[in-house]
């Protein structure tokens, strides 16, 4: 596709709720400061454990009642959803709302509750009269995107988009698609979390060997360091405001970049090891749809969720893309945060955006001794690195071989 | 057990489900629904906590009975004692 003022998409409001910050402000401070967003806390079943918890308020958009009926993902989408809007300036007056999209990646829905209600069940001596007729509502896969509907009265498309760890990428680039192809005419597009809540998500990680552990809970979670076990699980939201260019210099909005490549593509090896081909593949041809090449790349931010062979896998990719790039500099943000999943890409590439304007590039954490199979030139570890960032490159891999690159490149009038 | 008794039983279920709502100034001669921002699911969630508490069965064709609170305590009040 050819890209005109029609169909060139851009950034104009973020709302994020992560472990260590609730809004751009603060989890921008947060990551430039080295603030870890991890505690400890007890998990049913398996005693207490690293966790990447959030703590926005959920009743400033949300009525007690509507929280009580929903989900945590449902209210973690709201939360985002209203202060992006807020952010881009944009209001539910001015909106029209018929033609507004709601495009939500999750890496899951309905474990928090369908778990949550099997406790129940056993409480209630396997009585099964008493299971909640909010069962169903509640884990139908759309209903993060759902709840935003309702609650902000937005009568366009509102779903999500099932892509495990890719999610949060992927939530975005479809969002773009549906502008790019005239489907609707705004768009609120991100990813959420809220598998902080289920304990088959940490029992799972740690049966497979993966579920990160340290003594001192904030350094549970050590990408690309040589003594890394594991994910810290967290939960979060980010969402977007996508508009089309033509519309955001319309009304002169606030323009934080502009989305431009991204690719989507399958390992087809594995249910859980990632394939270092592929992820080359996917980011080479990213690169070609964003029509720049590896030393346009100023920031590469890794997925590195922690785990042994992942960041082994994804580190030897990006070497080999970015083999010719000597001005590219790479971070990834999980050691602040553990892996916020469906919320995952769209956080992080939330974490990275101010970059454009504050010309810094914000570290990893807790990379003591790196791994020498992680080894990367030009890996951001300590202070920030003050340079002009132009273009950022957003990796997000997910099990079932899914991967997904987006690329952001500063808006240039 | 008294009027009040069950009404208070009531007050509490209909407190723990309507959360954001002032309870203090029910009309008991008016339908719950037009001075609480109560809907179908809400109601259900009423029963259901019947159910849990007290082990009061509402079947869907009494539903009716529990419009008001003053309904609610005379269909209510013999299944509570």
């Amino acid at each position: 596709m050819t890209l005109n003022k029609h169909t060139r998409v851009v950034i104009t409001g973020v709302g994020l709720t992560a472990p260590n910050g609730n809004n751009l402000k603060e989890f921008r401070e947060a990551l430039l400061g080295q603030k870890s967003g991890i505690t400890e806390m007890e998990v049913r079943y398996m005693g207490r454990l690293a966790v990447g918890n959030c703590n926005f308020n959920e009743e400033l958009y949300q009525k007690k009642k509507m929280r009580r009926r929903g989900t945590r993902a449902g209210s973690i989408s709201i939360y985002c959803a209203h202060e992006a809007l807020k952010d881009s300036g944009l209001s539910l007056e001015s909106i029209d709302r018929e033609r507004t999209g709601i495009y939500l990646g999750i890496t899951e829905h309905g474990n928090v509750e369908t778990e949550n209600e099997i406790y129940e069940l056993h409480q209630n001596n396997l009585d099964v009269s008493l299971w909640s007729h909010h069962h169903n509502p509640r884990t139908v896969a759309n209903t993060p995107a759902g709840e935003v509907s309702l609650n902000l009265g937005i009568t366009g498309p509102a779903y999500t988009i099932g892509a495990a760890c890719a999610a949060g990428n992927i939530g975005i680039i479809h969002g773009m698609q549906m502008l790019q192809l005239g489907e609707v005419d705004l768009v609120l597009a991100g990813g959420v979390s809220e598998c902080t809540g289920t304990f088959g998500i940490f029992a799972g990680f740690k049966s497979q060997g993966a579920l990160g552990s340290h003594e001192d809970p904030t350094k549970a979670c050590r990408p690309l360091d040589i003594s890394r076990n594991g994910i810290v699980v967290a939960e979060g939201g980010a969402i977007f405001v996508l508009e089309r260019l033509q519309d955001a210099e319309k009304r002169g909005a606030k323009i934080y970049g502009e989305i431009a490549g991204y690719y989507v593509n399958s390992d087809a090896v594995d249910f859980v090891l990632p394939d270092t081909q592929r992820q080359i593949q996917c980011m080479t041809a990213a690169l070609k749809k964003a029509q720049i090449s590896p030393r346009d790349v100023d920031i590469v931010n890794l997925h590195a969720t922690g785990t042994v062979s992942g960041d082994e896998n994804e580190c030897e990719a990006v070497r080999t893309v970015f083999a010719e790039s000597d001005r590219t500099y790479i971070n990834c943000t999980k050691g602040f945060i553990g892996h916020a999943m469906g919320a995952a890409g769209a956080l992080e590439l939330a974490g990275n955006l101010p970059s454009f304007t504050d010309n810094k590039i914000h570290s990893c954490k807790h990379i003591e001794n790196i791994d020498p199979k992680c080894a990367l030139k030009n890996l951001v570890n300590g202070d920030p690195v003050e340079k002009e960032v132009n273009v950022i490159l957003n990796n997000s891999f997910g099990m079932l071989g899914i991967n997904s690159v987006l690329i952001v490149k500063k808006y240039i009038q | 057990m008294d009027y009040n008794a069950v009404r208070q039983k009531i007050i509490d279920i209909i407190a723990e489900i309507a959360v954001d709502e002032d309870l203090s100034n029910i009309d008991d001669e008016v339908r719950l629904r037009d001075q609480l921002d109560l809907d179908s699911m809400d109601f259900l969630d009423i029963v259901m906590e019947l159910k849990k508490r007290y082990k009061i069965e509402v079947p869907q064709e009494d539903y009716p009975k529990l419009a008001t609170m003053k309904s609610c305590i005379e269909y209510l009040g013999p299944k509570f004692s």
